[in-house]
């Protein structure tokens, strides 16, 4: 019966996730009839999640565009980041020093501070990217592939331990300058933090779509093909590597940054858990492919939109399913999206010879 | 043919599992040693006559003693069982390729299958109180399974992308231990569940044949609940080890090794490439089940939250300090892994109590708590924050060996092994 029809030629696991599709479409429609405010709510939130998730894979493509392999230390990097921080606005002292900070005397506005602080952060969040690569991945240039992740899964668990002990596994505050406000669109209570993490996004994102078109951009890419042809014309690996752990690391300090903000924390601090965060990014790099920034995108949003409304709709399922069922929906998602397109939704097949 | 080692006139002299006869007896005398380990060996029970006026002969030394204290032997015990996860994923990772994140995943379900079968129902969990010859293998049968229905998507993608999706299975496993089910297998979240007894049994209620909780007299010795339980594990760990070792040398084991090399080209020369991959999975997490199971009847408590990332990690980690590929390169790769911290802690615990002298004076430079001192280790054994702590200490430790094994030594101990070895087989010459 099908079999003429468009849907005819897709295989049986495609359709499952048309149907899929499909079936969240319908849900969709009912909700916005029955209950609309709720929904909008869940969509808004779905978005800054999907925001915050699209950062940290942005981060993810970014450093596997270069080195061809996943950096498992990004949820580190990102708390590290969050860190720097939370000293420079909430302990008023610059990072590593006793110096006091002096933006947050500037004056203005009271975000004009912490926006500034934001940029220190990020610079000290580049030197560590830069120290991390320095060290421990430059050695590993033209090493295989699978020894450059296992390398980074040991920085996790270093930085991870530095970090937890520098924060005394206390919830630190960021200060953010909307505290936890928001705004009203009729019953629908939207939180700031979400327009400013989609805000983020669409900047890291249109960022990194420059960037790519830069000189270093395209060496980067020249890189991922192939390490030694791009070394034979010329290009500067080591620097590429640089580069884009420098990126990486400032990507996944906005990350981290809006990790502890609405919808992924209600605290609104830095705790232990925070470094979770790229673990739960992960799912949604491999979803949208792991060297395509668009796929960043996209996998953040779905995973996102999955992880939301799971949590909003599915709740009162929570004693059978298990509480805290929302934080294993990124995977599900992402096995079920791997058994279709093993390589993402755009994500360059592995060509492969014998 | 004698001592001419690479000389080999068949095949099934060069697919032997102890090729030369140093090996067989280098084997056999670390077995033995394996075996008489935890004992306290008499040696020397009364004064020699005619040596008394040596000082370590005046009062005889009454036993020479290796693993006299309890603790010990229980860290010995663990390493003889996470060796058989570690050959596990080495059959996996190390022989045929695939790398996986997920090894904690099938020692979790190989260690609820068992307390499932196994434990004791009450109003919080299910359980047969089934005896252990059918808990433990159903654990290892039970995670070979999952094994096999993972399998089709594992197959389906490989390199980082398999490293990810059996990540996924680790967190995945963990929330399955909280869901309805779970809980009733698993006990409650973060609380767990008590492990049976380790004692072989005929049916449910008999007489232990052999009891392994409570200390006892074997032929004419006197064990310790430990010393038996080590004994256990080592025999299981051994069996293990050979099956291990012989596998690879079989059809599928060569099979495996074609993959692991290039999978293309081994499918091109008839090796099927999905079966294969299947039965590496299946193999491995039967391994890993069985572990699974052990380590908790080891710690006498089950808790889904302990087998994490950090645990999969683990097992990487003694791949590739150990060396992956290799089975020798799998149990010294446990060892290291497990005992370093092991040492770590004794070190500094033995520091804090050393007063004055040399040692008084590393303690002053290294621990916290002292006057005028510049520690970085800080004497508490668990405290947060600035100076790290010794379990802190030994995670940031435990990352920088991975990273200095990978960037240094990529063969792993077994590297630095067969450098050494080569090195005196060339002697005087460089090579």
């Amino acid at each position: 019966m099908l079999a003429n029809t468009p849907l005819g030629k897709l295989s049986p696991a495609s359709l499952f996730v048309v149907g899929l599709a499909a079936a969240f479409v319908i849900f969709v429609i009912v909700q916005a009839i029955t209950s609309p405010a709720t929904l909008l709510q869940t969509v808004a939130a779905s978005l800054g999640l999907g925001a915050v998730y699209s950062i940290i894979a942005l981060g993810f493509v970014l450093i596997f565009k270069a080195t061809q392999t996943i950096n498992f230390a990004q949820g580190s990097l990102a708390v590290a980041g969050a860190l720097f921080l939370s000293f420079a606005v909430s302990d008023g002292h610059i990072p590593f020093t006793t110096i006091a900070n002096p933006l947050l005397n500037i004056g203005g506005p009271s975000w004009i501070p912490w926006v500034l602080s934001v940029f220190m952060a990020l610079f000290f969040a580049a030197i560590l990217g830069a120290i991390v690569e320095r060290i421990a991945i430059r050695p590993m240039v033209g090493q295989p592939l699978f020894s450059v992740a296992v390398i980074t899964l040991g920085l996790e668990f270093i930085l991870r331990t530095l970090n937890n002990d520098t924060s005394e596994t206390e919830f630190r505050s960021l200060e953010v300058p909307w505290g936890s406000e928001g705004f009203k669109i009729g019953d629908a209570l939207i939180n700031w933090s979400f327009v400013v993490s989609i805000a983020l996004a669409i900047v890291s994102f249109i960022a990194v779509f420059l960037f790519y078109r830069s000189r270093l951009g395209i060496a980067m890419r020249a890189v991922a093909f192939d390490q030694e042809a791009a070394m034979a014309q010329g290009i500067d690996v080591g620097k590429v590597f640089a580069i884009a752990w420098i990126a990486g690391s400032m990507l996944a300090t906005l990350g981290g940054i809006m990790g502890t903000q609405p919808p992924v924390k209600q605290t609104g601090a830095i705790d232990p858990q925070t470094a979770t965060i790229a673990f739960r990014a992960l799912p949604a790099v491999v979803l949208g492919g792991l060297d395509s920034a668009s796929g960043a995108l996209l996998g953040g949003l779905i995973v996102g939109f999955a992880e939301i409304f799971a949590g909003q709709y599915l709740s009162s399922y929570a004693s059978t399913i298990g509480a805290g069922y929302p934080l294993i929906i990124p995977y599900v998602v992402m096995l079920i999206g791997l058994v279709v397109r093993p390589h993402g939704i755009f994500g360059t097949p592995e060509i492969r010879r014998v | 043919m004698y001592r001419r080692p690479k000389l080999y006139t068949s095949y099934e002299q060069e697919t032997q599992l102890l090729p030369t006869w140093t090996q067989k007896g280098l084997a056999g005398a670390f077995i033995a040693v394996l075996f008489l380990l935890p004992f306290d060996i008499p040696v020397i029970t009364d004064p020699i006559p005619g040596l008394g006026w040596l000082p370590i002969f005046g009062d005889g030394i009454p036993v020479v003693r290796f693993l006299g204290d309890g603790e010990w032997i229980r860290v010995t015990s663990q390493v003889l069982v996470l060796a058989i996860a570690a050959l596990g994923l080495n059959l996996l990772s190390g022989v045929a390729g695939q790398v996986s994140l997920g090894h904690a995943f099938f020692m979790g379900v190989g260690a609820c299958t068992a307390a499932y079968l196994g434990g004791h129902a009450d109003s919080q969990v299910w359980g047969h109180s089934l005896p252990i010859w059918i808990w433990l293998p159903g654990a290892g049968i039970a995670a070979a399974l999952v094994g096999i229905i993972v399998s089709p998507v594992a197959v389906r993608v490989r390199g980082i992308y398999l490293a990810i999706v059996t990540l996924g299975l680790v967190f995945v496993g963990i929330h399955l231990g909280n869901m309805s089910f779970g809980r009733k297998i698993a006990g409650p979240p973060s609380l767990g569940r008590e492990f049976q007894d380790l004692d072989i049994r005929l049916w449910k209620e008999e007489t232990p044949l052999i009891n392994m909780s409570d200390d006892g007299r074997w032929l004419f010795f006197d064990v310790t609940e430990e010393q038996k339980r080590y004994l256990f594990f080592l025999v299981l760990a051994i069996g293990f080890t050979v099956l291990a070792k012989n596998l690879v040398r079989t059809r599928t084991g060569r099979a495996w090794q074609a993959i692991r090399d290039r999978d293309i080209a081994a499918e091109v020369m008839g090796v099927p490439d999905f079966k294969s991959k299947l039965e590496a999975f299946a193999i491995s997490s039967f391994f890993a089940g069985i572990a699974g199971a052990l380590v908790v009847s080891l710690s006498g408590h089950l808790l889904s939250d302990e087998f994490n990332l950090f645990f999969s990690v683990e097992f990487i980690a003694i791949l590739l300090i150990g060396g992956a590929g290799t089975t020798s390169g799998a149990l010294i790769g446990t060892f290291f892994v497990i005992m370093i911290p092991r040492f770590v802690e004794e070190f500094t615990r033995w520091l804090a109590d050393a007063e004055g002298g040399v040692s008084g004076a590393v303690a002053n430079a290294i621990l916290t708590g002292g006057e005028g001192d510049f520690g970085f280790v800080s004497s508490g054994i668990e405290s947060q924050g600035w100076p790290l702590s010794v379990a802190d200490w030994n995670v940031v430790l435990f990352g920088v060996l991975i990273i200095v094994f990978l960037i240094f030594e990529p063969l792993g101990l077994f590297g630095i092994w067969i450098k050494v070895r080569n090195y005196w087989k060339g002697w005087p010459f460089s090579y």
